[in-house]
């Protein structure tokens, strides 16, 4: 990536972090990603890359401009997270970097103890989330990554929309303190965010204002096709209000039970089990105060064994923008009937 | 600890006694009790944590609190649990997981490394605990990097919760295995203080490598009828059996008092 280095603008260059800097250089979350990784190396010499053997997705520039603070441990997920712990004990800032699909589930047990338990300062990022490792089969999809994540006390767990949220993502997670899990994916089509991306950790965006009812979204593609359902039911006089809740924990309970009270109906989108992601979150922070009819959008309680590109995987579980809109409608008939 | 608290993990304690005793009374660990976070302080991580009545006996004998804190061993509202709290002085890692401290260790070693400090890393490892994988993952990585500030102490007493090591999931050839991997191995007698000392006052046993130190040991040392047995990886003492194991534990201290 022959990507500008730090932040100021040049003359006719978009801002780093800018819907156009992405656009101009094609990056994907993950590119985005990895170049924030590499500003925060260049602010805090605190901070360190970590690899399990997959170095070569954009870890390797990190490895070029600060080769004494990038660490390889093959595929050695336990190891790797394990020493993540040692380091940070000693007052580093590990980045661990590997596909969602082991992030949390091949060493869950260390990321649980050394990491979560000693609120360790590391931060896990987790790429081909979801389904995004379409064509890989179940082995390389991460489908419950955030239903460990949630159940993890003392791990901040955020799923950021598109690659500019996710170069935001990446700052707020090595500016705060404690473990922090971060889903990413290769998805370079997502386009949620302009020039500006009001990230704050906890924080849901209203990305849309609406009053017939809320679609709810965390993650890449998913965030993206809401509101292109938005789109899709307005054409239709139907009035969605959409809402990026990227992290997933600790939740932003205020803003959803406003929703849940001015709407009335919420439906969540998110591209991971419907069991114990997103949907659970919102269904179990709504229930206990502010309980409305609820949507869960997902993919169902099974493995997806069907080979096939991200967009097919979205469409057959009604998670793209076609799918949202049918589901949305149908719920709001029978919250009316 | 074993006879008032609903019970202790008495062998794999008892064995590592004498471990426990040359790291923190001999000069080895280069700890201060009243600064526990001291900068460039040694790193000691009891990855055996179920051995957790012999780590506790030596942090408070050292000073990291106090002994009659002991008397509190998993009882309500103690912080002596089971296996270690993080929140315990002198308790760097909280383990009882096992397989979880090598790994931790080396992450420690790389940041020493890095900023050039001259701290060390000492992880006591239990013999069946190096069943698990993810030693071997450390044990690797250890190597790998060169990290000739890490430490490894292996209880090697030979008997696990189901029964023998070599039974349940043989070991053998263990110290092959460390050198294969690429460690300098020496193996001691775990109960001999001087063996113990001497040892572990010559780390790194080689420039470059990391060091392992396989201390041969007797589950339940000390305590007749808990001795090279199974039945006695974990349990509670009657009155009685505490009154015998006092006894033989005398016993024991005027033996070593005469040499």
């Amino acid at each position: 990536m022959s990507v500008p280095a730090t932040g100021a603008a040049t003359a006719g260059e978009p801002a780093v972090g800018s819907a156009g800097w992405v656009e101009r250089h094609g990056l994907s979350a993950v590119e985005t990603c990895r170049l924030a990784q590499r500003e925060l190396a260049r602010r805090d010499e605190r901070f360190f890359s970590l690899e399990a053997d997959l170095g070569d997705f954009g870890g390797f520039a990190f490895r070029d401009e600060f080769p004494d603070r990038y660490l390889d441990f093959g595929i050695a997920e336990a190891s790797l997270v394990g020493a993540a712990a040692g380091l940070a004990l000693a007052g580093k800032i590990p980045l661990v970097n590997t596909f969602a699909s082991f992030a949390l589930m091949r060493a869950c047990e260390q990321v649980r103890l050394d990491l979560c338990y000693h609120r360790a300062n590391a931060k896990i990022f987790g790429s081909f989330a979801g389904l995004q490792a379409g064509f890989s089969g179940p082995t390389h999809h991460a489908i419950e990554d955030l239903a460990v994540a949630r159940g993890l006390p003392n791990l901040t767990v955020i799923a950021p929309a598109d690659a500019v949220a996710a170069y935001h993502a990446t700052l707020a997670a090595g500016a705060c303190s404690g473990p922090v899990y971060v889903r990413l994916a290769m998805d370079a089509t997502s386009q949620v965010y302009g020039e500006q991306c009001p990230f704050e950790i906890g924080k849901g965006i209203v990305l849309r204002p609406g009053s017939d009812l809320t679609l709810v979204a965390a993650g890449l593609a998913v965030v993206a096709e809401a509101l292109a359902a938005a789109e899709l039911l307005a054409g239709e006089g139907v009035d969605a209000r959409v809402i990026d809740l990227h992290t997933l924990k600790p939740l932003d309970r205020e803003l959803l039970e406003r929703a849940a009270a001015e709407t009335g109906l919420v439906v969540t989108v998110e591209e991971h089990s419907r069991c114990g992601g997103l949907g659970g979150a919102v269904a179990e922070a709504l229930g206990e105060d502010c309980p409305v009819p609820m949507r869960l959008l997902g993919i169902p309680d099974a493995y997806c064994e069907q080979v096939a590109p991200h967009a097919e995987h979205l469409r057959r579980y009604g998670i793209d923008a076609a799918g949202i809109a049918v589901a949305a409608r149908e719920a709001l008939a029978r919250k009316e009937a | 600890m074993a006879a008032e608290s609903p019970g202790a993990h008495v062998g794999g304690s008892m064995s590592a006694v004498e471990i426990l005793t040359v790291l923190f009374f001999d000069g080895v660990l280069r700890v201060d009790p009243r600064q526990p976070r001291m900068e460039g302080r040694d790193y000691f991580i009891f990855s055996k944590g179920h051995a957790s009545a012999a780590l506790y006996a030596a942090l408070a004998e050292r000073g990291f609190f106090a002994v009659a804190e002991l008397e509190s061993y998993k009882k309500m509202g103690s912080r002596l649990a089971g296996h270690s709290l993080k929140s315990i002085p002198g308790v760097e890692l909280a383990t009882g997981s096992l397989g979880h401290g090598l790994a931790v260790g080396n992450g420690l070693a790389l940041a020493g490394k890095h900023d050039r400090l001259a701290y060390r890393v000492f992880v006591v490892l239990g013999d069946g605990e190096c069943q698990e994988g993810s030693v071997w993952e450390a044990a690797m990585t250890a190597a790998h990097y060169r990290l000739d500030n890490v430490v490894a102490i292996v209880d090697r007493n030979g008997v696990q919760e189901d029964g023998p090591t070599e039974e349940i999931m043989a070991l053998e050839p263990f110290a092959a295995k460390w050198r294969a991997f690429n460690w300098e191995v020496r193996e001691v007698d775990g109960h001999d203080l001087a063996a113990l000392s001497a040892a572990l006052h010559e780390v790194p046993f080689s420039p470059g490598r990391p060091s392992l130190l396989i201390a041969r040991t007797v589950k339940g040392k000390g305590v007749s009828f808990a001795e090279n047995t199974s039945a006695w990886h974990y349990g509670k003492l009657s009155p009685a059996e505490k009154a015998r194991a006092l006894a033989d534990l005398d016993a024991g201290r005027r033996h070593w008092g005469r040499r």
